[in-house]
């Protein structure tokens, strides 16, 4: 191993070594590990002599206090959180401009300063938690029947929180499902946006009674994400274009079709004179969580998310028991196996490039029949940049995913809080999720930063740190 | 029996199928297209091309209908040489795209709703001014991945070279000091780059992705904190024209070559030195090696880490140079995503021109030239929708990856992870 390069996978961090077998770029997952004891065989009789003897057997609580301050992922996840936090709280003292002046104090008035830094920090984080969880304030008042405030006032923040998570948590999956294959799916913006072009379009061009509207329309929108997704999978298995350059033109093509689309005689909405397409029938809207019609002005949280966690459950499912799955891992483990397997690994690499589209598209379909209603120009946002952070922030692992994505959509609804109360910018919320993410991707640096414990049994510093 | 025909169908189309016949082929069909389609749509109405950077003065006037079947023959017959002679790739290919391009314009100018004249020297200074971000950008992309670290956050190195420039420009009140900045503003992503792709082997591309929204983020969010809240944090005033005498005096060449800022020059001289260096000297040498078998070069006794650590930086410097363009020349301010995905595309140049500096300086210029036109085509409303003109590099660029018009490939050890002693 020291001599040369291996041709697939450079080998480990520094102080894990190498892992070899494990090719690609693919991350280690501490499921995929386990799954290669368990197809060691789960007694130790069976095993080969050289196998290290199993470890003797912890208990709970002694495993609780081994794993606290190690570098398993969750405690790495958490810290990464926590520096983040960190420096967020650095830079709303630096963009906030009382606070930053009383600073020039420091040495007259310390004890002011770091109030008025604490009093910024603390409100604004507040907020952020007020935004997207709970707003203690407002329980109380619905709890003793003060104002008149309604459950449903109480549950504003989760509901916006579950808005935003939807659309993430799609995309998300759609990077994170080609991450197990060995593919690096940048491509959930423009995959998104064709799956909005294509709910939208149907939804507002055909009118069909109750819930068939909207499984139409979400479908429509699935099955143009998934074609645009195909194109990348077959020009890799035939052409063996690099998928991440192919994504990141596609998204760019995707977003000048839709600037192009949306002023079209057919699509651009006639009473407006903005760029904008017509709405989608009320029909096809998403039917809401909690609220009784589509049209109801109350509480956003709609049908998406509960589309997401069952995308979620789908992609678990088809990567543990679905035969489709397990050639995905196949192939993503090594290409040159699963081929003398009998695989076929170019059809493999094109069907999941495709359903990866089908769940952008879908996350698409949510922003348009969720809440948007019509195509605008930045009508999916940045959701498909935003997923790939959440697909790392997960592990590449779908319920890992749903997780990120409810912490991500939950940030974003209490970024909007927090702008509107201390006056931060909700751009702060990108840098503190870029920074996590940054965290997460480098656990070797958390590690150090904390003076972590090698962890017993997890897997973790084997995350996204392989090349 | 069977051995025989399955020898002749896989191996003869192989060696029939070359590199210049599949060219030549595609080439040949665009040709075909010109003739038929375009000379079919034009009208009959003239073209007009003035020499000038506006549509007075000098010009010459081609017949619509007849231009675009003129030039579509000329394609077809360069492409169909091409396909015969298997020889002159890169001439066959300059004239019959060329031609092409002139045939569609033949037809698009003699459609257009609101004019009939193409200013050349407008649409080459444009070309020239697009692409200067883009041949920063994709130098940038060439010193990192030569030495064998991706760089997809070349946008993130322009964006924030974009806001430093403009935030100590205004502050100092000095542009220079600003441009200055600039570059320390693509160190700054250069070196969290560095750290975490070289120092934590962190993959690469995901470093990458992760850095363009950190810095998509970041100066959002002190441009919404800071500037919008005191225009005089943003406004660094602009860099000086210089224009050289008599060479700028030269029609179409002279306002886009010999016309510009210190970041018009300073681009013609980043791709010469980086081209020069890269192959005639021993640090040209030795990074070349660090990306192609860092093993090896580290056997030699190349530092390698230490190596991919000084291009990753000097990358940013480049890409920050950049940046500055977008806050001191094509606009006097900062604003949010100012970049609007030019990284990208600089990337895509960058691959586009095989990892090569000149190559990758043609593909920021032929980039350009898709914008330049796409903007001037748009304000004259010709038929084909300006979305689809700026559609092009990308498509191209995908058509390059695919491998389709010559297969091109990245150095060896491009976003592998090298550590001493595995």
């Amino acid at each position: 191993m020291s001599d040369e390069n291996p041709p697939i996978e450079p080998g480990g961090t520094p102080e894990t070594g190498p892992e070899p077998g494990k090719g690609g770029m693919l991350p280690v997952h501490p499921d995929a590990l386990r799954a290669d004891r368990e197809a060691a065989g789960p007694d130790a009789v069976r095993q080969p002599a050289d196998t290290p003897a199993p470890q003797p057997k912890r208990t709970l609580g002694q495993a609780f206090l081994d794993e606290l301050w190690a570098d398993n992922a969750f405690t790495v996840t958490l810290l990464a959180i926590v520096l983040a936090a960190i420096v967020g709280a650095v830079l709303m003292v630096l963009g906030d401009e009382p606070t930053r002046q009383q600073w020039a104090y420091f040495f007259y008035q310390p004890g002011k300063t770091l109030s008025a830094s604490w009093d910024l920090v603390s409100s604004a984080y507040g907020n952020m938690f007020k935004g997207s969880i709970i707003d203690p304030d407002s329980f109380n008042r619905w709890i003793w029947g003060v104002d008149n405030v309604t459950w449903q006032r109480v549950m504003y923040p989760i509901s916006e929180t579950l808005t935003f998570a939807a659309p993430l948590i799609f995309t998300g999956l759609a990077s994170a499902l080609p991450f197990r294959a060995g593919l690096f799916n940048i491509g959930g913006q423009g995959q998104a946006i064709m799956g909005a072009i294509g709910g939208a379009t149907v939804g507002f061009a055909f009118s069909a009674p109750g819930a068939t509207a909207w499984i139409l329309s979400t479908l429509a929108g699935a099955l143009f994400g998934a074609l645009y997704g195909l194109i990348v999978g077959v020009l890799k298995a035939r052409t063996g274009a690099h998928e991440v350059i192919v994504t990141i033109m596609m998204n760019y093509i995707a977003l000048l079709f839709l600037g192009w689309y949306i002023l079209q005689k057919g699509i651009h909405d006639p009473n407006r004179p903005d760029a904008i397409s017509k709405p989608v029938h009320p029909q096809a809207m998403f039917p809401k969580i909690f609220g009784p019609t589509a049209t109801d002005a109350g509480l956003r949280a709609n049908l998406g998310i509960v589309l997401a966690l069952l995308a979620a459950w789908g992609v678990s499912w088809l990567l543990r028991r679905g035969t489709f799955g397990f050639e995905l891992r196949a192939v993503g483990y090594n290409q040159d196996a699963a081929r003398t397997a009998g695989m076929s690994v170019g059809l493999t690499l094109a069907l999941t490039m495709g359903l990866a589209g089908a769940l952008a598209g879908l996350g698409g379909v949510t922003m348009v029949h969720g809440d948007a209603r019509a195509l605008s120009a930045d009508v999916v946002g940045q959701i498909g940049f935003n997923g790939i952070l959440v697909a790392l922030l997960g592990r590449v692992k779908p319920w890992g995913v749903v997780w990120a994505g409810l912490l991500f959509g939950a940030m974003t609804a209490g970024g909007l809080r927090m702008q509107a109360d201390p006056g931060i910018s909700t751009e702060l919320v990108t840098v503190i999720q870029a920074l996590i993410v940054m965290f997460v991707a480098a656990p070797m640096l958390v590690k150090a930063i904390f003076r972590l414990r090698k962890s017993p049994s997890s897997a973790a510093h084997v995350g996204l740190a392989q090349g | 029996m069977t051995a025989t025909t399955l020898d002749t169908a896989v191996v003869a189309p192989a060696a029939y199928w070359t590199r210049a016949r599949k060219t030549g082929l595609i080439l040949t069909v665009l040709g075909v297209i010109a003739t038929v389609v375009f000379g079919a749509l034009a009208s009959s109405r003239s073209a007009h091309f003035s020499f000038g950077t506006d549509v007075s003065g000098a010009a010459m006037s081609i017949p619509g209908r007849l231009g675009a079947i003129v030039f579509g023959l000329v394609a077809l017959g360069a492409g169909l040489a091409l396909y015969f002679t298997q020889a002159r790739y890169g001439l066959w290919t300059s004239i019959s795209l060329a031609a092409f391009v002139i045939s569609s314009l033949c037809w698009q100018i003699s459609r257009a709703a609101t004019g009939d004249t193409i200013a050349l020297g407008l649409l080459a200074q444009l070309t020239v001014l697009a692409a200067l971000p883009l041949i920063y950008g994709s130098i940038s992309g060439v010193l990192c991945e030569k030495t064998g670290v991706v760089n997809v956050a070349i946008e993130g190195q322009l964006l924030t070279g974009a806001f430093f420039a403009a935030f100590v420009g205004s502050v100092t009140h000095n542009p220079w000091l600003g441009l200055i900045a600039a570059a320390l503003g693509g160190v700054l992503i250069s070196a969290l780059l560095a750290f975490f792709a070289i120092r934590y082997v962190v993959e690469q591309v995901v470093i990458g992705i992760v850095l363009n929204s950190f810095a998509l983020g970041i100066t959002g969010y002190l441009y919404e904190q800071i500037m919008q809240k005191n225009a005089a944090y943003n406004s660094p005033g602009s860099l000086p024209v210089w224009e050289i005498p008599l060479l700028s005096k030269i029609p179409i060449l002279g306002p886009a070559v010999f016309t510009g800022t210190i970041l018009t020059y300073g681009a013609f001289l980043v791709v010469a030195v980086v081209a020069i260096a890269l192959t005639r000297t021993r640090w040209g040498l030795r990074t070349r090696a660090v990306g192609e078998h860092p093993t090896a070069a580290d056997t030699l006794g190349v530092r390698v880490l230490g190596l991919r650590w000084a291009n990753v930086l000097m990358a940013g410097v480049v890409a920050g140079f950049g940046g500055a363009y977008f806050s001191m020349v094509s606009a006097t301010s900062f604003t949010k995503n100012l970049t609007g995905g030019a990284g990208f595309i600089a990337l895509a140049a960058m691959i586009f021109g095989r990892w090569q500096p000149i190559g990758a300086f043609l593909a920021a210029l032929f980039f350009g030239f898709a914008g330049a036109l796409a903007s001037i085509l748009g304000s004259i409303a010709t038929p084909i929708p300006s979305a689809f003109l700026n559609m092009l590099p990308y498509i191209a660029t995908i058509f390059a990856v695919a491998g389709l018009v010559g297969r091109v490939r990245a150095p060896a050890a491009d976003g592998k992870p090298w550590v001493k002693g595995h």
